[in-house]
């Protein structure tokens, strides 16, 4: 992990970083914000931990616990609303056990994450899997898409420690 | 072969979902095997290009032989070997595949600026954009003209911020220049988080140099030496894109240190966003590339005097900047021709929602509604009919179909109670509930409030709860008067433009849909047939046919009958997920 962070440490000192970009790299190279990740940092820079939770709490894109290994990103934004995304993310939510109040299964085999508008709008509604967009969605292609998803080979999202 | 050709492929986000990559590798394969790239490599190219804005169609081709272009839609790549053996080879095009119905409409009514050249060259290739060109303005700038000037011919097209307020960019531009301070900052406002707006996306993925020269000449006339682009991070591909053409421009000496040979320095740096609708704001997004929580501070002092770092700093929107090189290289005039008197030059425009023909087009200010809705976009899907038009986003309002003959353009919009916005325009129509509506935008700016300011914060929750209890049943009365003041309120006394304008979309919803917020109150009713809790389903016996093809797709198990018999729904049971409604062939499904 050391060696990870040592070269996310290196590129900020780099490029003029700041923390956020220090933060979305631990979350891309470790798929969350690792405690233990979070807290080397924090003392390599003497920066308080709690600057960096303060940024994490803020912003929608970091997650402070692991994401599942299949990660399924549905549009909420306006125009996937106006064309009936609420019932395809309540169908997603129901076919893969998401706990309420929650966005991953708790075998972390899959997350359903939520977002504001992914600027496909006029192939609405849209559905991201493993970061394949899928346009013009219909109940039924997703249901297709569930289905290869639990069969199919495991799709890596990203490396895991 | 002689034959010069060159096919170029939709790779935009659109294009790439509907399998434009695999589309691209196809004609590669086709005519590597057919030995015409080996012979004839300089004649016949495979190009990407960005998004023509008519993403439905996807995925989009044009074959052009010796200079005559055919334009397919949907295109698969088990179709590609046909065009190339029919069309290529032969020379006759796959008529069935070409692009009908409406698509030379939807590009011919258009005034295309910024879209022209998005979807005609290669984003990826700083060449294709120099040899349309591309970096003339950046040189006639920096080799013939001063910032003094620079600032005057921008302010004399009349060029208007196309972020949202709509601030003369010129003007802008101008107050930083006033302040003395060796560090400036130039930044572009690339975060577009409007739900249901994509024409920033569309301009940085299918012309990113526009972007680049623009920020080039703003920045020589502020006096800016650094740049940042504040790109949000949900747009994978436009980042890509636009950090190969930064590479690429400092490469063929468009960025860096001594551009051109003038002495002058510019470089840009692009941040991600995280996620968060408020750092659109000015000076929440300068916190956020400060690497800080996105929280705006009270104005003034204004950006242009203390902005990024405390240095004065000039915010520009995406389309903004990408502007400015075609007013530099055309002249101010010709801009200024474009529009109407207070609000100049064309304005791209994302139609989404129930339109036949979805997308982003490109019109002059000006243009009345009507003509967008109906000539571009071809009218309302499914045969319905039109309700209304939400323009501006979460911020902005619905424009309903009694004024649907508005003009598009700053000045008249804000009349009828809604906003440009960034741009984007969702159509709606009579199956949709305008309740609902505002509730969605409520949600989203509920969530979104960053909580600094109270009445942003806990004013939009009391809204959003009023709205949540008159769509599900539970609606009292006084309730709409309470909206109103409430609504009042939080305009008046928010921090920052998302408070703001969070109400907008309620106040324009009441103040033309009344009627339907009182059915909601007064008569448990939604008249739309959306709100769930004021519905149930049951099925017409009559008409039934007993196919059970309802009982199949109910997922809660709420329809019961014998094979060719009709059936029944059990209310107690019924989820009221209209999944029988929809299925049913013989319309025996009642909703109300
Ligand atoms: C809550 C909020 C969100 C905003 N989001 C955006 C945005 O996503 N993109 C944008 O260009 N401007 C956005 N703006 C407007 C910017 O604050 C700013 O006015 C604009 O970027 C200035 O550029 P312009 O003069 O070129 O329009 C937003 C404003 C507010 C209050
Ligand atoms: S609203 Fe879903 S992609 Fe824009």
């Amino acid at each position: 992990m050391e060696d990870k962070l040592t070269a996310i440490l290196t590129r900020y000192r780099e490029n003029e970083g700041n923390l956020i970009s220090i933060m979305q790299d631990i979350e891309h190279e470790f798929g969350y914000l690792r405690e233990d990740a979070i807290n080397w940092v924090s003392e390599q820079l003497d920066v308080p931990a709690s600057k960096f939770y303060g940024i994490a709490t803020f912003y929608a894109q970091f997650h402070l616990k692991p994401k599942g290994k299949n990660v399924i990103t549905a549009c909420c934004g306006t125009a996937c609303h106006v064309k009936g995304s609420e019932r395809l993310i309540n169908s997603l939510v129901k076919e893969l056990n998401i706990p309420d109040g929650d966005d991953t299964s708790e075998d972390l085999k899959y997350t359903v994450e939520k977002v504001n508008c992914v600027g496909a709008c006029s192939i609405a509604p849209v559905i991201i899997v493993n970061k394949a967009v899928h346009g013009k969605v219909t109940p039924d292609k997703l249901m297709k898409e569930i289905k290869t998803l639990k069969e199919g080979p495991k799709k890596e999202y990203t490396d895991y420690i | 072969m002689n034959k010069d050709v060159s096919i170029k492929v939709c790779m935009g986000t659109g294009g790439i979902a509907a399998g434009g990559g695999e589309v691209m590798a196809a004609f590669d394969r086709a005519l590597t095997q057919r030995g015409i790239q080996a012979s004839v490599e300089k004649h016949c190219s495979v190009h990407q290009v960005g998004c023509r804005g008519f993403c439905a169609r996807d995925v989009l081709v044009d074959v052009i032989v010796d200079g005559a272009k055919a334009t397919y839609e949907y295109i698969k790549p088990d179709m590609v070997e046909k065009i190339v053996s029919e069309h290529i080879v032969s020379g006759t095009p796959v008529a069935e595949w070409l692009v009908k119905d409406g698509y030379d409409d939807f590009h011919n009514k258009q005034v295309k600026v910024l879209l022209a050249d998005c979807g005609e060259l290669d984003p990826e290739d700083i060449n294709a954009y120099i040899n349309r060109k591309g970096y003339e303005a950046t040189r006639k700038v920096l080799t013939t003209m001063t910032p003094r000037e620079t600032i005057d011919e921008v302010k004399a097209s009349g060029l208007r911020g196309r972020g949202g307020a709509g601030f003369p960019t010129g003007v802008k531009w101008e107050s930083a220049t006033k302040v003395d301070e060796p560090i400036k900052y130039i930044i572009c406002n690339a975060d577009e988080g409007d739900p249901g707006a994509f024409m920033d996306r569309a301009i940085i993925e299918g012309n990113p140099h526009a972007l680049i020269e623009g920020m080039i000449i703003g920045a020589f006339a502020i006096g800016s030496h650094k740049g940042y682009v504040y790109i949000r991070a949900e747009y994978p591909l436009a980042v890509d894109r636009l950090r190969k053409a930064i590479v690429d421009a400092k490469a063929a000496g468009y960025l860096g240190e001594n551009i051109l040979g003038t002495g002058f320095d510019f470089d840009i740096k692009i941040n991600l966003g995280a996620g968060a609708f408020v750092c659109g704001e000015s000076t929440a997004l300068m916190r956020s590339i400060e690497g800080r929580r996105g929280m705006p501070r009270p104005t003034p002092p204004r950006s242009t005097e203390k902005g990024l770092y405390d240095k004065p700093t000039v915010l520009n929107n995406v389309e903004t900047l990408a502007n400015v090189p075609y007013i530099i290289r055309n002249g101010a005039a010709w801009f200024a021709a474009y529009g109407t008197e207070k609000s100049k030059g064309t304005k791209v425009v994302a139609l989404t929602g129930k339109i036949k023909n979805p997308g982003l087009i490109e019109i002059p200010m000006g243009v009345p509604l009507r003509q967008i809705v109906y000539d571009i976009g071809g009218g309302i899907e499914g045969g319905k009919r039109l309700k209304a038009v939400q323009s501006g986003g979460p911020s902005g309002g619905c424009i309903p179909v009694e004024l649907i003959d508005t003009p598009v353009d700053f000045e008249s919009l804000a009349k009828v109670g809604s906003i440009m916005g960034s741009g984007g325009m969702v159509v709606l129509d009579e199956t949709d509930c305008m309740v609902n509506v505002a509730k969605y935008f409520l949600k989203f700016t509920e969530s979104e409030s960053c909580g600094k300011c109270i009445p942003c914060r806990i004013g939009t929750k009391r809204l959003l709860e009023i709205l949540t209890r008159i769509t599900e049943g539970k609606g009292r009365e006084g309730d709409i008067e309470l909206l109103e003041s409430l609504s009042y309120d939080v305009m008046a006394s928010s921090l920052c433009g998302l408070g703001q304008s969070a109400p907008n979309p309620i106040m324009s919803t009441i103040r033309y849909y009344r009627d339907e917020y009182e059915a909601h109150i007064y008569e448990k009713r939604c008249p739309a047939g959306v709100c769930k809790d004021l519905l149930s389903y049951s099925i017409v016996e009559e008409f039934c046919k007993g196919c059970t093809a309802c009982s199949r797709v109910c997922p809660a198990g709420a329809i019961i009958g014998e094979k060719k018999k009709p059936h029944k729904i059990i209310q107690d049971m019924c989820i009221k997920c209209g999944a029988c409604f929809e299925t049913c062939k013989f319309k025996s499904i009642r909703k109300g």
